[in-house]
């Protein structure tokens, strides 16, 4: 393999005409010979999340527990994933469409992670694949946040604080969990969601304290979902099955609350409390738009099975 | 700056491995990334892992297969490469010829140390709403730069403009 040559690095020669013609052919011999270069979007037969990796279920942990616990959290980030990635060409701006997609990708990577341990811990040997595109949209364990769907950019951005928060708090908690993999997926998301949530906090505060209208759509925003948080407050019962692999609401809550109260301090928003939660979601009851979105989200999978490239 | 190597077969492996660019930055090869964790020959041939930069980064399945096939086709036998998501990359393990090597190609490279709560004792939701400190700009050195945009073209990246000589530029995220 050779390494390709970055257009532009190094010293620069002088450049005629004739160079550059040649330099753009040269973009284009790269998709249509057969090197290895320049190919890798299409698929390099390196498809397993966690290539190598030791997965062997430690002595003493529920593997069936720890399959459906890291599909909850891994459910979450998918389904988070799916409804950012719906705003991708609608966003107000060319910086913030690259922004949400980009945490739409780390939410992904995230997602595949936890759904590829989910398969090896309860020895189902199910992929990340099997898990997203072939399950019934019931057996989908994400709390009703991860799927709201947001009806204008303050909403995006006050859910991607609220979830980010809450997932930081939680990852940063998993490093030191009994199962060494999921410690592992949960120490990297934790560095990629603290950026998530200080881009969304930073948008939250902007609008909070900018224009009128701004500052009553922010509140409106908050007023809508702040609420729903109740739900990441209650432990679904397979949480008591994992004791020191699994994090109870309990240990994150005081910290998440201070922290989405300081950004909201800031803003100038005023937070409800939480409200009343009933385990939906965790439970796979979800709203009407649920199925609508999974079905999208399966539908290239379902329609072209065991395809690939 | 290629790792600790013990015998001639691995200090070869690094040798080969400093060559396999990064396939989103070309101007940086994946050891230089600090992406190439170790590298172990054995009784089964080499045992190459590997950290990527970011769970979703979608070059990793990339840099896992120019890994071993990198290695094969040197004649360093068996390879099989290994994921190795924890402890999680940052960006100070970019090698000071990394930071050389991007900065050439017009990336500015990350502020050290990152200031990311990597640590164990982070155990707090810490918010940093200041703004990050200005990038120097790769081109005429600047710190009168401005981040534009808190990704760029890959997740590892920001955009920046400077306000010096007025050209846009990428800068690697510190994390």
């Amino acid at each position: 393999m050779t390494a390709p040559q970055p257009h532009g690095a190094g010293p620069a020669g002088p450049a005629g005409p004739a160079d550059d013609l040649a330099d753009d052919l040269a973009v284009y011999a790269d998709l249509v010979h057969e090197t290895d270069d320049g190919r890798w979007a299409f698929g390099t037969g390196f498809t397993d999340p966690l290539a190598g990796v030791d997965t062997r279920v430690p002595a003493g942990i529920d593997g069936g527990a720890l399959a459906m616990y890291c599909r909850m959290l891994g459910d979450d980030a998918l389904v988070h994933s799916q409804r950012l990635q719906e705003w991708v060409t609608r966003a107000p701006e060319l910086e913030e469409e690259t922004a949400i997609a980009n945490i739409a990708l780390d939410l992904l990577g995230q997602a595949r992670r936890l759904l590829t341990r989910s398969g090896t811990a309860d020895g189902s040997g199910r992929s990340e694949d099997d898990l997203a595109y072939w399950r019934a949209p019931h057996e989908f364990l994400s709390v009703p946040l991860a799927d709201h769907r947001d009806a204008d950019f303050a909403e995006l951005v006050a859910r991607v604080l609220l979830l980010a928060t809450w997932r930081q708090a939680v990852c940063l908690e998993l490093r030191h969990g009994a199962d060494p993999v999921l410690a592992a997926i949960a120490a990297s998301a934790a560095t990629e969601l603290r950026y998530h949530r200080e881009h969304a906090a930073l948008w939250v505060v902007r609008l909070g304290r900018g224009t009128e209208l701004s500052h009553r759509r922010m509140q409106a925003a908050v007023d809508r979902l702040w609420p729903l948080r109740g739900e990441l407050y209650r432990d679904p019962p397979v949480v008591a099955r994992l004791p020191g692999v699994a994090v109870p609401a309990a240990a994150v809550r005081d910290a998440v609350e201070d922290a989405l109260s300081g950004v909201l301090d800031r803003a100038g928003v005023d937070g409800p409390p939480p409200g009343p939660a009933t385990g939906a979601g965790r439970d796979g009851h979800h709203g009407p738009d649920f199925a609508e979105m999974i079905d999208e989200l399966q539908s290239v999978a379902r329609a072209h099975p065991g395809a690939s490239w | 700056m290629t790792g600790p190597a013990t015998t001639p077969v691995e200090q070869r492996a690094w040798e080969v491995l400093a060559g396999v660019a990064d396939p989103e930055m070309p101007a940086i090869s994946i050891v230089d990334l600090g992406v190439v964790r170790g590298i172990t020959c054995g009784n089964a041939g080499l045992e190459v892992t590997v950290t990527p930069t970011f769970a979703g980064c979608p070059a990793t399945a990339e840099i896992l297969a120019a890994t071993g096939r990198t290695l094969r086709a040197a004649g360093l036998g068996e390879v099989r490469v290994v994921l190795q998501p924890a402890p999680p990359w940052t960006s100070d393990w970019i090698t000071e010829r990394g930071r050389r090597a991007l900065a050439g190609a017009g990336i500015a490279p990350p502020d050290r140390p990152a200031t990311a709560p990597t640590g164990d004792g982070s155990r707090t939701v810490d918010l940093d709403l200041r703004p990050p400190a200005p990038a120097v700009c790769p081109r005429c050195g600047s710190r009168h730069t401005v981040r534009t945009s808190a990704w760029g073209s890959a997740a590892c990246r920001g955009l920046h403009r400077c306000r010096a000589c007025g050209e846009p530029f990428e800068a690697v995220r510190a994390v």
